[in-house]
Formats: C-alpha cells, structure tokens, sequence
C-alpha cells in the first residue's frame, strides 16, 4: 500500500490533521483490550466475531485506520486498559464507556444495541459494592483518581497503527527536540522538570543525560531496560505493549539531546507480545521516515534495535545488561566508571527504564513547567504502579507522585481481598513494607521517593503486593530471599554465600527448626550483605528481611519461641483441628491421613492425634463439610 | 547426532545474525526454539563459527535461565511463582501439575517427551493471578482443580 514518507516537518503537521479528520471521520470505535491480561481472557476472540457480526450486517468496519477519511465501524487491538481484574474490557468511543468481562456471547447485543441502536448495555458496566452503575469509563474509581501519563494512549488508541498515533499528536515532540531545541536545551528543560528515573533507582534523568553529553566521543547509545524483572510488575509491559511508539519518540529525544545514533530496547524474553508490538512500530515509524537516517529532513540519524533477554533477573541492573546486549553472561561490573562514561560496547550509554522515557515527549511538548504542577517537591510527574496480590480491583494504574498509600488501596483498589490489610509490599525484592499494626501506621504515607525512603521501603519498578492478614510476614521474607538466591549471578560472595545462608535460616524458621539465635544471625548478615554486596540488586536483597524483621518482629519471634505461625501459613508450624460441631463422622479423612492420626466411630465427631499427624493437610482439603481446619 | 540438514538450519541461524559474536544469545534463542533445547553439539559448531571458545558459549547458555541443555517436553508449562501469584496460592497449583504428571522438582519432563513442568518468577500477568503458560498461551485464574482438564485437553489434542 502507498503510505506518505514524513520528509519534513510539515509533512507531519499536514498528515496529523489530516489522520485526525479521518479518526474523526469514524462514527464509532470499539476498543478491544489486546493487553495479555485480557488476550488471556479471550480478547482476541472477541475482536473477531465482533468484525464477523458487523460483516455480517453489512457495516463497514475497519481494524486499521485509513489516511482518508472514511464513515465506518472502528474495531481496534488496544493496549491495555489497566483494569485486568475485570478483563476481558470493551471501550467504546465516542461515549467513553467501558464494558467489562465481556463474552463472545455478547457481541451480538453489543452490535445491535450499542453499534446501531446507540444504547449502553448496562449489564456489562461497572457496578459498585451497593450495585450504583458507571458507564463512563473515567466516572468509575477505579479511574477516577489516577493521571494517566505515560499511560495516556494506553487503552485509547490502536497500539499497532502509527497513522492512529500521528492523529494524536504523536512524533511532534521528536519534531519539537529535532528542530526547535538544541542538545543542551533539551537536557536543561528534562533537568528542570525533576524527572527521576522509574526504574527503582530514581536517580535524576537530566543529570544522566548531561553526563553523557559532555562526553567527547563519536559514538554513544540509547538503551532502553524494558527487562522487568520484578515479580509483580508489569507497566513497562503494558507501555511497551500498547503504546509502542511512544517508547521509541522518548529515545529519539533522548538520542538528539546526547547526541547519540544508535539505540537499543533491552525486553524479557517473557514479553513475546511487547517483543511484537515494538518490532511492528520500529518498521513502521522507520518507513515512514520517522525513525532511521535523516528523521523528517531534520539532519539527525537514529535507528532502534531490540535486544531479547534470556531470563535473568541480574540483567535489569545497567552494566549486566550493557553486557547482555553485547552477548556475554549478564554480571555487573564495579562502578565507577559508569554506564554514561563506559557502557554499552565502553561507550558512553543513556540507559533508562520503559516508564521514563514514556515520561519524556509530553516534558518536551508542554514544558517542565507543566510537569512540575504535578507531584510533590523534587517527586514531579506521577508514578505507575502494578496493583495486586490480596486487593479487590488488580490492575495498573498511574497516580501522582505523592498520593496516599490509601487511597491507591480503597479508592483506586477498591479494599482488601478477603481479610484486613496487614501490609503491601512495594518494590519487589529489592523493597519493603508498609503496614498497619499497633506501633506504625503507613496508609497515610504519601507514594514518593522521599517518603518512602524514610520508611526503609522504596518504589522501585512500582510493584504494589497488598497482603491481608493471612499472609506470613516471615514467609514472604522468605520468599523474596528465594527469589533473590535464584537469581544471584555468583560473582561477588557477600550475595552468592550470603543470600544462601540467610534463605538457610529463613527456611529453618519456617519450617520449626528456628531458635532465637537464627535472628541474631540472620540480622548480622543482612547488615553485612547490603553493606558489601558489589551490585545494587546485592545491596537491596536483604531489604524484605530487614523491612519485615523491623515491622513485623514479634511474628518472627513467634516462630522461634513459641513454634507458632500466627498467620496459620507455615505447614510446620500450624496444627490441624476438628470442629466437632461440623463433623458428620463420614470417615472420610481417616481413610485419606497417610499415617493413621485420625480416629472415630462412624457418624461420631472424629479426632487428630498431634503426635501422630505430619501436618500435610490432606484430611483438610478432603472434607467435604469443611470441618477442618488449620490453628 | 545431528545431520548435515541440521547444520544447514545452524548456518541460516549464523546467516540471520550476520555471524555477529555479540549476538550469540540470540542465535542461541533461535537455535532452541528451532529444537526446544540447545543441543550440546550446535553449540560446538557455533563456537567454531563465531570464534569464540566453547567456554564462553557453554558460560552463557548455562547462566540464562530460559536456555536448556536438556532436551524438554512438547508442552512446555510454567506455573508463576511471582509475589502476586504466590499470595494467591500457585504452590498448590506447581503441586498439582507434578502429581498429574508424576514430575518432582529434579525431574521435570516426563518420559514420553511430552510435558516438562517449571516455575518462573513473574509472567507478568499479575492482575490475573495465579497464571500458569502452556507454550506462552496464559491460563489465568488458575486452580489445582483446573490442572487435570488442561492435560487432558492437551492430551486429547494430540489424538486428533
């Protein structure tokens, strides 16, 4: 198909208007969630029998937006909506209403109604704990109280077409950098705007490109970490999936401001779909003139390259990615020097994180003066976080910097999941918690880098775990150490040994074989392991353990002393009991206990014998009255 | 042993990559998806192919976690054991899995070849936890109850 190749920058002033006249041209859109979440759920499905229906009822549809204006049904592949919980998720434009848990079954209702007879069908709308209905998408709280910015077009647009993009105003702030700003401008407006990198460090993203600007050097790269390791996370996914170009204009920016040529996106080997959706925009934007040699007639070259890891969660630190990328084992190295002096290929490298170059063309269109009206002090712009785990609504959402640790749970989260909040836990293993208890109380902790430093917790990628009371603090603790151990890469011994020996200890606590002095112990290594490790994911891998030791120590003492799991997690450590009340006497879980520890005359309330039972918790899961249960 | 159609299919891999020993990992990725592990002698071959010694090759496909030495089972299912995951219970999940398929954690793969069960960090796909993949498809919401039907619906596949 003949497509217009943008050669200057009127081109692209002259094509936005006229893209924008032809999305406007479309009566109505369906947005159909393609994010993996709702993908996972059946999205996709729908997306084809939604375009079958309409075929079928001779209405002109189109998935792709033509250049020319043309009166037809939009049915688009979005990003991803953020409300996962509910998913699969149907927008529907021009009304703004979001349907939820939509169905193959529905598509024939949602043609006949909403596509010809312009109704809501109100059974697929929000509906809240006393069952009030939210048809708009942005009435609903779950929305209601986030700014969305780097997630602006997330949801909104076709995350595969660049025409869709440009209508929206896309690639005018690479236009804005490439021919109105010279390098140091660009460098000053980024440094002004207080942006912080969002990739855990927060380290200031205008420093670090000025670092690398004033190097001397013929050659330098751009490298975008799109390896999201931490459990529990997933905007840079969602970012990477749904708003592609958008990723690419931050690093072209990035590249005119450091004066560098090349790029590279660094993306976990388990995003085959951001993989895709990338690939797709890099061909596009570069056909088109938008990326490659001579951007819009502007003089400057820049190309893009994507780089797949191979599962390491090392890899996400700087200098063991730079080292990925040029395919070695991915360790970290000792710093300095730095990733802007040596990096990539020992060229000086800006390397930030997904969400921070997404943060970067909307600073260049309107002004670090703009961003700075949002967010706390030396925290401007808002932060995406990954909410999950023991909470109502799960999804992503994107807040200001600064809002209350509250208010992202029961306005935005919606309350806790079956129990009371206990803790989240923020900044996947390299973070920690927050929590209500008798002495602290965190939920009115506002969500900043500042802030939470001071707590001994930290934003890092963004992952928010809510914990209810039924979570084990020391398990968690436990299970972040796991993870950590996995992944150390052996390098340097304080993580490789001391990582070991602390899971060590964690295990024998969980598992009853604690003793006082295993505390003792394991708070000497965590000082020692966070004081000597060589990288920062050494640094902060004992940070779970010292978070939870800090606000949750008469849970650790309980399992050393009283041989007690106070939330009845630990196996070991819990007793089964019989509900005499409950029990029917059906001599079922005496046939099911593999070691005889259960006695009863039949239709008689049966009996565990503690010294007998090994804790495996069969005869719990085989009751059928649920008379069983773990103390 | 491979063959010497084998080593064709090696060669348009080095071909792809331009014979760039910088990007080994990826010619090491395409190598197993073409055979769902890296077998010991292609990486030999590509050592010799992009001079680098055998060392270094063997050193980067034993460091990731995605690469394989061994060979792996037709139907590939990682249960996740994020944070979200694993406070929305996936152990009893990873437990089920290995009953069905009568796998532990040291034997992964089952003896026809056709399932190798494993654990992986995050998937990404918090908001529907627990999640499990079977060959990248996403199951989420997962139960052990539902273990049993994705094999037998797999299982059954293959009879067709």
């Amino acid at each position: 198909m003949a497509f217009e190749i943008v050669k200057t920058r009127a081109d692209l002033d002259r094509l936005q208007i006229k893209f924008k006249k032809s999305l406007d041209s479309q009566s109505k859109q369906i947005l159909i969630c393609a994010g993996t979440g709702c993908v996972a759920g059946g999205s996709l499905k729908i997306y084809e029998r939604l375009q079958e229906i309409l075929k079928e009822k001779d209405i002109p549809c189109s998935v792709m937006l033509e250049e020319e204006p043309h009166d037809t049904i939009g049915v688009k592949k979005s990003g991803c909506h953020g409300f996962c919980e509910k998913g699969p998720l149907l927008r529907i434009e021009p009304y703004g209403w979001l349907y939820l848990k939509v169905k193959v079954e529905d598509c024939e209702e949602i043609v006949e109604k909403t596509i010809i007879g312009n109704e809501c069908v109100d059974r697929l709308v929000y509906k809240d704990a006393e069952g009030k209905p939210y048809r708009q998408q942005s009435e609903i709280p779950f929305y209601k109280k986030q700014t969305r910015l780097a997630l602006e077009h997330c949801g909104q647009i076709n995350a595969e077409s660049i025409v869709e993009y440009i209508a929206v105003g896309g690639y005018q702030a690479v236009a804005k950098a490439l021919f109105d700003m010279t390098s140091e401008e660009i460098v000053d407006e980024i440094t002004k705007s207080t942006l912080r990198g969002r990739g855990g460090g927060g380290f200031p993203t205008g420093t670090k490109w000025a670092q690398v600007l004033k190097q001397d050097v013929d050659e330098k790269y751009v490298v975008c970490n799109g390896d999201e390791g931490d459990p529990g996370a997933f905007m840079d996914r969602s970012m990477m999936e749904g708003d592609p170009h958008r990723v690419i204009e931050g690093m072209i920016i990035a590249g005119k401001a450091t004066n560098a040529h090349h790029g590279y996106i660094y993306v976990r080997a388990e995003y085959p779909l951001a993989v895709e959706r990338l690939q797709i925009a890099i061909d596009k934007a570069t056909k088109r003139g938008l990326l490659g040699k001579n951007i819009m007639g502007s003089g400057f070259d820049f190309d893009l390259k994507i780089c797949q890891g191979a599962g390491a969660f090392v890899c996400g630190e700087g200098s063991a990615l730079t080292a990925s990328i040029e395919g070695h084992r991915g360790m970290p190295r000792v710093k300095p020097p730095r990733t802007t002096e040596h990096g990539l290929f020992d060229k000086p490298t800006v390397l930030n994180n997904v969400e921070t170059f997404c943060n970067v063309p909307p600073i260049i269109l309107k002004g670090a003066d703009w961003y700075c009206t949002i967010g706390p002090d030396k925290s401007h712009g808002t932060k995406a976080f990954a909410l999950t785990g023991n909470v109502n609504n799960t999804g992503l959402i994107e807040v200001p910097m600064g809002t209350k640790l509250r208010e992202v749970i029961y306005d935005i989260g919606g309350g806790v999941k079956d129990g009371e909040f206990k803790a989240v836990q923020i900044g996947g293993p390299s973070g920690g918690c927050l929590c209500l208890n008798s002495d602290e109380d965190h939920l009115d902790i506002s969500l900043d880098f500042d802030s939470l430093k001071k707590v001994g917790a930290m934003i890092g990628s963004g992952g928010l775990v809510v914990m209810n009371d039924k979570s084990c603090m020391v398990e968690v603790a436990r299970f972040f150490m796991n993870f950590t151990q996995n992944e150390s890469c052996g390098k340097c011994v304080p993580c490789r040994e001391g990582t070991k020996r602390m899971l060590e200890l964690l295990n024998d606590i969980v598992e009853g074989r604690g003793t006082p002095e295993h505390l003792e112990t394991l708070e000497e290594l965590a000082d020692t392991v966070s004081n000597t490790a060589l990288c920062g994911l050494g640094k902060s891998a004992p940070s779970p353990v010292i978070s939870t030791m800090k606000y949750f120590k008469d849970e650790y003492i309980a399992h050393v002393v009283d041989k007690k799991c106070p939330a009845g997690q630990c196996k070991a450590l819990s007793n089964y009991k019989i509900d005499s009340e409950k029990c029917k006497g059906c001599t079922k879980c005496a046939r099911q206990c593999p070691v005889g520890a259960i006695s009863g005359t039949v239709k008689e309330p049966h009996v565990i014998d503690p010294a007998k039972c090994i804790k495996c918790g069969a005869c719990m899961q085989g009751c059928p009255f649920g008379a069983i249960e773990r103390v | 042993m491979l063959s010497d159609k084998d080593f064709k299919i090696l060669d348009e891999i080095l071909e792809k990559y331009g014979h760039d020993p910088s990007r080994v990992i990826g010619i090491m990725q395409d190598i197993q998806r073409e055979y769902r592990y890296l077998p010991t002698e292609s990486l030999t071959y590509i050592s010799k192919a992009l001079s680098l010694s055998e060392a270094k090759i063997f050193g980067v496909a034993t460091f990731y976690e995605n690469f394989s030495l061994e060979p792996k089972g037709k139907y590939v299912i990682k249960v996740c054991d994020g944070t979200a995951c694993h406070v929305r219970n996936s152990v009893p999940i990873l437990e089920e899995f290995r009953k069905v398929l009568g796998l532990s954690e040291s034997k992964k793969t089952t003896d026809d070849m056709m399932f190798t069960v494993e654990t992986v960090s995050c998937l990404g796909a918090c908001g529907l936890a627990p999640v499990c993949t079977v060959n990248d498809e996403v199951h989420p919401a997962m139960t052990p109850d539902k273990v049993q039907g994705i094999i037998d619906g797999l299982r059954s596949g293959e009879g067709k």
